[in-house]
């Protein structure tokens, strides 16, 4: 019997402490993602904090990804916690989905999303390339 | 109690993905994030339901802030698109954005008006 398709092969008993890392640091990025959204009130019916997150945590997440695979060796539950659990946590798809779909002004959700799109995904190149600088990686 | 609520959910979410991504990335050709897609489509899909049906306070905390923020994210699929890009996939980066982007808007509108 082969196991090269069972993708559950290999999650327990090792995935273990993967697991409770992930909860235990999306635990931590969901509360300050709650924080920044109690903070952060929405301007004219934008979702200002959504907005923050989204493109603070991909910054984040780049820059942490080029430390850890290219910078250092870290321990091998850094990057689920900070990375998969934390960062993860922190930032959200289905709110940015949801809150583009409920906005009053067709205007105001085209800008949300556009405007996320691009502003997240510079920021995760920002990330990357900012520490590969810094670092002198590469 | 609502800070309870969305750490509860989240602590289940998160794991959820990583279930959920490895599943995926198990059972198809490497190369494309087919795990992280699937992720938050079906989380916009569920965050839908969820936000278009009246709930108690509580439970839109613990299923929607919670769970389905943590269960989907915008970091990874940022890195993933920037690295596809990177790797001169500009067309595997572009399919991803965009099935992303208005397959997860399409399933949230879907999700919303299924409940609301």
């Amino acid at each position: 019997m082969s196991h090269v398709d069972d993708p559950d092969v290999g999650l327990v008993p090792e995935h273990g402490p993967v697991i409770a890392v992930i909860a235990a640091g999306g635990a931590l990025g969901s509360l300050a993602r709650l924080g920044v959204s109690t903070v952060l009130p929405h301007h004219g019916g934008f979702p200002l904090s959504t907005f923050v997150e989204n493109v603070l945590g991909c910054f984040l997440l780049g820059a942490l990804l080029v430390v850890l695979t290219e910078l250092r060796r870290p321990h091998p539950l850094v990057r689920p916690f900070l990375g998969t659990g934390v960062l993860g946590g922190f930032t959200t798809f289905s709110t940015y989905a949801v809150d583009s779909v409920t906005r009053d002004s067709a205007g105001v959700a085209v800008l949300y999303v556009v405007l996320t799109l691009v502003l997240a995904l510079a920021g995760s190149w920002a990330g990357v390339v900012t520490v590969r600088r810094i670092g002198g990686a590469r | 109690m609502t800070v309870l609520l969305v750490v509860l959910g989240a602590a289940v979410g998160a794991p959820a993905r990583y279930v959920v991504d490895k599943a995926v990335t198990a059972r198809v050709a490497a190369g494309f994030p087919w795990g992280t897609l699937v992720v938050n489509l079906t989380g916009c899909l569920l965050l839908g339901l969820v936000s278009g049906a009246t709930l108690p306070a509580g439970a839109v905390a613990l299923l929607g802030t919670g769970f389905c923020g943590a269960y989907t994210t915008y970091s990874t699929f940022g890195y993933e698109a920037v690295s596809l890009a990177e790797r001169a996939r500009r067309r595997a980066a572009l399919t991803y954005v965009l099935a992303s982007v208005v397959g997860g808007v399409a399933l949230a509108a879907t999700g919303y008006a299924l409940t609301s």
